[in-house]
């Protein structure tokens, strides 16, 4: 159980693990617990509490500057938080250095601007991470990182170099870098604000398929399909704080809050 | 030119000597550069500070008072060696002040972005700045590099003039002073010397910029 969200990148196989009604198991992996921060006056986080958990997909939502990548970020401390705690599987993040290291080992992230290694193949780009930090060797690392190009869909673009790759194949590419370091959770942070329309799409199959297959998911997205379909539950943050969490019928046919209702209102306008 | 021709021997073990100050020079200076660069964004701020320091410190004194420091400094705390060592290490150290703020142009002109996905996957910092910052650092840095380096080619003369000897700057001198040769030709084949070297560094590093160039 407890890899059960790794089980499928080595088995290939549907390993699901959640419920029924498809909300994760109870177990929880990621706790925030009261965090803060500011960024100078301003302050981004306010008072969050936030537990995902195991298998479960949470997509954040929000207007731009409501705090929702930050929160991402923090997760992995990528952005180091004032006040609060976040653990995960149990362990509080640690402060800078080789703990640290360790822990944003078992959490995986896409960016928004994919920020796959300029100077590397599409194929180094996956097997440094497990050669560097997981001590594997090469040919292994050579090996599953082919696998996981296949899977999403670039195995015959591993010679080439990221700037010869699409969009939509960058961020691909920079989702399997993430899967080959087997991580317990995923945080995708944007990952298709970058993307021309078409290739929208196929980064979001990718990650449909990895919910399907029981990943523990944080999304920040605008893509209010992708939350329709994919996740357990929806989070909708403005100015810093979680303003409202429901199951995604719930939030889009029957919003809480004013502020939900106002966003709602304007991004299905059109 | 017969004060050259006469004496092409002399010049060519003068050139040579000149090549192995400006080698281990060049080999010094880039790796005293990069770890003090490396420094300069470390997280520890004690080694922020001490990479600051040092460059503040360096790249404002002249260079032949930190080859006197080099000389007289030294052996005051018990290191003894020879002027051909010091001289070294006084242009090593000169020299990875302009390498280390050559090359932190470079790292800053690395997206934050690739940084950020190294530590994700769980890189130190140390394996960041190695296998993702510094060969990217290294690609824009040449140029400027460059430029340093050939700073440091025409400062090896500072250094053979200051006690170390037999190099090219010597040869022209033990030319001119002890044999009383005349100036003008004799510096015009130290000059060409000096040429040589840097000229063919030119070429090579056209070369290497070429070769090191990503597509972004």
């Amino acid at each position: 159980m407890a890899r059960a969200g790794r089980m499928w990148i080595v088995s290939g196989g549907m390993t699901t693990h959640r419920t029924a009604e498809g909300g994760g198991s109870d177990e929880p992996l990621v706790v925030l617990d009261h965090v803060d921060k500011w960024f100078g006056e301003l302050h981004v986080l306010r008072d969050i509490d936030l537990t995902i958990h195991r298998g479960e997909v949470v997509v954040v939502i929000g207007p731009s500057g409501s705090g929702k990548s930050t929160l991402c970020r923090a997760i992995n401390r990528l952005e180091p938080i004032d006040k609060g705690t976040i653990t995960l599987d149990g362990e509080p993040l640690p402060e800078e250095g080789k703990a640290l290291a360790a822990l944003r080992a078992e959490v995986g992230m896409v960016f928004q601007s994919f920020n796959l290694f300029a100077h590397k193949t599409i194929l180094e780009n996956v097997t440094l991470g497990p050669v560097k930090v997981r001590g594997m060797k090469k040919a292994d690392a050579e090996k599953r990182a082919g696998e996981l190009l296949d899977r999403v869909g670039v195995g015959h673009q591993a010679a080439k170099y990221p700037a010869q790759l699409s969009g939509g194949q960058q961020q691909r590419v920079a989702i399997a870098r993430a899967l080959a370091m087997e991580p317990k959770v995923m945080l995708f942070d944007e990952p298709t604000s970058a993307l021309d329309p078409e290739m929208i799409s196929e980064v979001l199959d990718v990650m449909v398929s990895l919910a399907e297959q029981g990943m523990t998911m944080v999304v920040v997205t605008h893509e209010m399909g992708f939350a329709r379909t994919a996740a357990d539950r929806v989070v909708f943050m403005a100015d810093g704080a979680i303003v409202e969490e429901a199951t995604p019928e719930q939030f889009f046919t029957n919003p809480q809050s004013d502020r939900a209702k106002d966003f709602l209102g304007k991004i299905l306008q059109h | 030119m017969d004060p050259v021709l006469d004496n092409l021997d002399l010049y060519w073990s003068g050139f040579l000597r000149s090549l192995s100050i400006i080698g281990w020079s060049l080999l010094g200076s880039m790796l005293l550069g990069t770890v003090l660069a490396a420094f300069r964004v470390s997280p520890v701020a004690s080694l922020r500070a001490f990479g600051a320091a040092w460059v503040t410190l360096v790249r404002n004194c002249p260079l032949t008072i930190v080859l006197f420091f080099m000389a007289f400094g030294l052996p005051e705390v018990g290191v003894n060696t020879s002027y051909y060592v010091f001289g070294i290490s006084g242009l090593v150290i000169y020299t990875s002040a302009f390498v280390c703020e050559a090359l932190r142009s470079g790292i800053n002109a690395v997206d934050r972005g690739q940084a950020e996905a190294a530590r994700a996957i769980g890189l130190t910092f140390t394996q960041t700045m190695r296998q993702v910052v510094l060969p990217q650092a290294f690609r824009s840095a040449v140029p400027p590099l460059g430029s340093v380096q050939i700073a440091m080619f025409k400062n090896s003369a500072v250094v053979g003039a200051f006690g170390v000897g037999a190099d090219l700057f010597s040869v022209g001198e033990t030319l001119t002073s002890a044999r009383g040769l005349e100036y003008i030709p004799v510096l015009t084949g130290v000059a060409i010397g000096y040429l040589v070297i840097t000229l063919t560094a030119g070429v090579l590093l056209g070369v290497i910029e070429r070769k090191v160039a990503i597509a972004r």
